[in-house]
């Protein structure tokens, strides 16, 4: 094996000091018996500071990223990352304050700017999204998936329906399907046709009065408007099932359409979508759950409220509430970034997002379907999805365009994914890209499927240019090293004694996966 | 590039959207220029009060972040970059989270980790899943040291969920080895154990691991990182699941969020750990690289079937962690923990002479310790706001019959005198007749 960077405690040095923690000015040694400390301090690298910088500079510099490269990642939605959001979350009134202060006696008083923060996104929230309330808490997208389909279960139980089922779409993120199994529903898959939309048809054979809702994203995933989403709503609501909006499409549609206004009960937001929050090479994210008046009962507490007296406050009494869905009041640095986000762009500025970001993906499909087969030769919405399904015959699959790609400075589209189109390729431009760099990105495309032509064998060595090559995942998942330490552990079995595990919850994948893994969100 | 579409205007490209569907209002404000938006936030800022001195932790602490942390976090190559699906171009994030899997893994005692969970509770939450899917079993023994914070949130997933969810009685001393011995039997998934527990008590829970080991049980370790670099690794107990709350590895408070979730376990249970995991392997040439693995267990392949709905995680936020980890290394850890014991045993003292004060010394404590009043502590904190301090945590918040309680933390970033103003303003207050 050739190591061309070292692991940083490959770096360590016996002794080596670079942060230095002051000596104590107390006077007094703290004693904790031995009984209770470990035997060995933890195996930390020992590195001096410049080290250390030198170290993560490094790392940094093996990755792409938006601020290095044009990086069309369909669904994640990989706009521009205004620095003046890093800066208002950096502000110590907002960075160094104790999520506790406000639980204290008058604690309220302690953080009104906060709470101001979170009771303003909610209002700004629902009038951008037609919904009545929002929670802030959950802390992603999935967790915020989590906790609309457990209020969709509290609404059920709370009016004694007996329901069994959620409708998800083929096309769907993962996340659906994993959220409702998760919250005790069974999945029903409804297709789509040969348009992208959902077959009512298929829908309507599945509407019994089993039904607890349906999940969908609108645009769907392959970037489509369901303009049938009125009769997909009413044959739901019919059987009193709830309709799930996952916002992770919302940055096709801001000023166009509101998810409230079409049918939606409830819905979450990806902060680190639509609202411009940077990914964090995966996460950390935020997402906002709105609902309308029919689950307003059940949201998450804590919530903030205005009092009558102006001031902001955290609300407990609401009764039929599930609860706590995480322990304090959300990712509020991400939040508070979000919300600078849109008070910055504002009303004209978010229907401009939208206006760019489709008009960037309907260019891609006009400039690229000539060369690539596109999934559905249509107007499209925010992304745009096609088959290399052309290229496939000629030995050159979809990952392999992705590794060309690669070499040539762009950060790959999905592909993969959704798992509807064979062969996929999903791109998503947003809104913030220049015809210039659409342009390139364009004829680096086309260069891709002439080569494709020319000399298809080419395309298993890429990438070249990179640090490292393709990965063998087999060996991976096979030799599972995952980490540094794991030798000096004996490989002995533990002492628990062996049990059955039929899965009460969920499956058990106990098969690792060596074929092409589709990308998702 | 309309007519290249072959559009007349933008509102071509949005006619699926029928004129029924459009928004019935959309009243956002208009757009302020980035200076505006900065002034405003920065005036919210100002009526938070973060000129206060923190002697409140319950889970969140008051730490020193590095300034060579927070300089290499800010790196946009880390947080600008999405997840690392493409392994050539995502090295970056794979190896630190690689050396981040293994920080926590040689810190905890485990074998192997994970690349994140949202937060400290969701980790516990998770934990909780992972056990009913090993054991195939629905019912979890909670600890009454466990963070009150978290048993709120663990309610809320087993009320909704169907799992079965036995408390045993809150004490602010080691764990009750007879009360949590009685739930012990053959529907168990699960003890949950926290340490140091919320009360701030240390514990080896060793003898409790091997008694639910012996009837089948899996244990749940939530822990303090900080208090690890001196503590008896859940690794030597013998525990399954390590969880935890990586706010004090170099994290701000930031109001609640984001922090990061720790999770760790034993490589049998590996297949059956949510959340993502980055692996060694090599390249066409024999290089050592790293990527994702396992995803079989995740919704983007398993869909209904994945071990957890989990998708973004708090990458970022490990890796923030794997720097403050790396930067103080391995002496430097342990000192830092030395230093907070040393802080807040100073502290102890100092608040056993004043009248009215009561130190809970029956079990070794950390950086946090639980105290008794002759007054309601909310009160007393309250009063202790006007004079500069965030005193402590009031108990009577979460326990009935504990309202004199609270509980103090002490970081490194506490001075002496710092200490002893508090000292000496907590002997005021409880002086004053009006409070």
């Amino acid at each position: 094996m050739t190591v061309y960077m070292k692991l940083i405690f490959e770096k360590s040095v016996d002794g080596r000091r670079s942060f230095e923690i002051p000596e104590s000015d107390v006077g007094v040694k703290g004693q904790i018996s031995a009984k209770y400390l470990r035997k060995d301090p933890a195996a930390l690298p020992e590195i001096t500071e410049l080290e250390f910088v030198r170290h993560f500079t490094q790392l940094s510099r093996r990755n792409y990223c938006i601020d290095t490269h044009f990086y069309p990642l369909g669904s994640c939605t990989m706009k521009y990352n205004p620095k003046f959001c890093e800066k208002v979350a950096a502000l110590s009134g907002m960075a160094e304050l104790h999520p506790l202060l406000p639980q204290l006696r008058k604690g309220e008083l302690l953080t009104q700017g906060a709470l101001a923060v979170l009771f303003e996104m909610e209002n700004i929230l629902c009038e951008i999204t037609g919904m009545d309330h929002y929670t802030m808490q959950p802390l992603a997208g999935a967790h915020g998936e989590l906790t609309g389909v457990m209020m969709i279960a509290a609404y059920h139980k709370q009016k004694g329906n007996k329901k069994r089922y959620i409708l998800v779409a083929d096309s769907a993120h993962g996340t659906n399907p994993a959220t409702a199994a998760i919250a005790g529903y069974e999945i029903i898959t409804i297709p789509s046709t040969d348009k992208g939309v959902m077959d009512l048809e298929a829908l309507k054979a599945q509407i019994t009065p089993e039904v607890a809702g349906l999940m969908i994203t609108n645009p769907s995933t392959v970037g489509i408007f369901d303009t049938d989403i009125d009769q997909i709503a009413e044959l739901v609501h019919s059987v009193d099932g709830l309709m799930y909006y996952d916002g992770a499409n919302l940055n096709a549609i801001l000023g166009r359409c509101r998810p409230g206004d079409i049918g939606f009960d409830v819905m979450h937001l990806n902060v680190h979508k639509t609202f411009s929050t940077p990914h964090g090479g995966g996460g950390p994210g935020a997402g906002p759950v709105g609902v309308n008046k029919k689950l307003a009962k059940y949201l998450p507490i804590s919530r903030v409220v205005k009092r009558d007296d102006g001031l902001f406050a955290l609300d407990y009494d609401y009764p039929d509430s599930i609860g706590y869905v995480a322990a304090l009041y959300g990712n509020f640095a991400l939040l508070l970034r979000a919300y600078a986000y849109i008070l910055h762009l504002g009303k004209e500025g978010l229907i401009e997002a939208s206006n760019h970001a489709v008009l960037n993906a309907n260019y891609l499909m006009a400039k690229l379907k000539s060369h690539y087969q596109v999934a559905y030769d249509r107007i499209c919405m925010h992304e745009v999805v096609f088959s290399a399904s052309r290229q496939a015959a000629r030995g050159v699959h979809a990952i392999d365009v992705a590794k060309y790609l690669i070499d040539h400075d762009v950060h790959p589209p999905t592909v993969y994914f959704p798992m509807t189109v064979k062969e996929a390729i999903m791109i998503e431009p947003t809104e913030n890209e220049s015809k210039q760099t659409l342009d390139d990105f364009i004829a680096k495309m086309i260069a891709a499927d002439e080569l494709s032509k020319k000399d298809p064998e080419s395309f298993h060595n890429f990438p070249q240019t990179m640090p490292v090559s393709r990965p063998d995942e087999v060996k991976a998942a096979r030799e599972l090293n995952t980490n540094y330490f794991q030798k000096l552990f004996p490989t002995a079995k533990h002492n628990i004694q062996k049990m059955s595990s039929p899965n009460v919850l969920i499956g058990d994948p106990r098969r690792d996966s060596s074929q092409r893994e589709p990308n998702g969100r | 590039m309309l007519s290249t579409i072959g559009a007349k205007s933008i509102d071509d490209l949005f006619v699926d959207i029928k004129p029924s569907q459009r928004p019935k209002s959309f009243n956002v404000p208009t757009g302020k220029s980035e200076m505006e938006v900065v002034e405003h936030i920065r005036r919210l800022a100002k009526q938070n009060r973060d000129d206060l001195t923190l002697f409140i932790g319950g889970g969140y602490y008051d730490h020193y972040v590095p300034a060579a942390v927070s300089a290499l976090i800010s790196r946009a190559e880390f947080y600008t970059a999405y997840t690392p699906y493409q392994p050539e171009c995502s090295q970056g994030t794979l190896q630190a989270l690689y050396e981040y899997q293994s920080s926590i893994c040689s810190l905890t005692g485990m074998e192997v980790a994970n690349a994140s969970i949202y937060d400290g509770g969701t980790a516990l939450y998770e934990a909780v899943m992972m056990a009913i899917r090993i054991t195939g079993r629905k019912r979890i023994i909670m600890d009454g040291g466990v963070s009150p914070i978290y048993r709120t949130i663990l309610r809320t997933y087993t009320k909704n969920l169907d799992i079965e969810f036995v408390e045993t009685a809150v004490s602010h001393g080691q764990a009750d080895r007879a009360a949590i011995a009685q739930h012990f039997n053959e529907d168990t998934a699960a003890v949950i154990l926290q340490n140091p527990n919320f009360f701030g008590a240390i514990d080896d829970h060793s003898d409790i691991i091997a008694e639910a080991h012996a009837k089948g049980i899996l244990t749940i370790a939530s822990v303090y990182p900080i208090a690890l670099a001196l503590l008896k690794t859940p690794g030597e107990m013998g525990a399954d699941i390590v969880t935890g709350e990586g706010q004090s590895l170099g994290l701000s408070l930031n109001f609640g969020g984001p922090y990061l979730g720790f999770m760790a376990t034993k490589k049998e249970f590996i297949r059956k750990m949510p959340g993502r995991i980055v692996a060694e392997t090599t390249d066409a040439s024999g290089r050592r690289c790293f990527v994702n693995t396992l995803q079989a267990r995740e919704q983007h392949i398993r869909r209904e079937k994945a071990t957890s709905n989990i998708c973004t995680n708090v990458s970022l936020c490990a890796v923030q962690a794997s720097m403050f980890m790396s930067l103080l290394g391995k002496e430097g850890l342990r000192n830092l923990a030395q230093l907070n014991l040393d802080k807040a045993e100073y502290c102890r003292q100092l608040l056993e002479k004043i009248p009215g004060v009561t130190v809970k010394r029956s079990s070794p404590t950390f950086n946090e310790f639980t105290v008794s009043l002759n007054k309601d502590a909310s009160r007393v904190i309250e009063a202790m706001i006007a004079k500069g301090f965030a005193a402590g945590f009031p108990l009577g918040r979460y326990y009935e019959g504990m309202e004199n309680y609270m509980i103090v933390a002490v970081t490194e970033k506490r001075t002496r005198q710092e200490i002893e103003r508090y000292a000496a303003a907590l002997q005021e207050v409880l002086n004053d007749s009006k409070v």
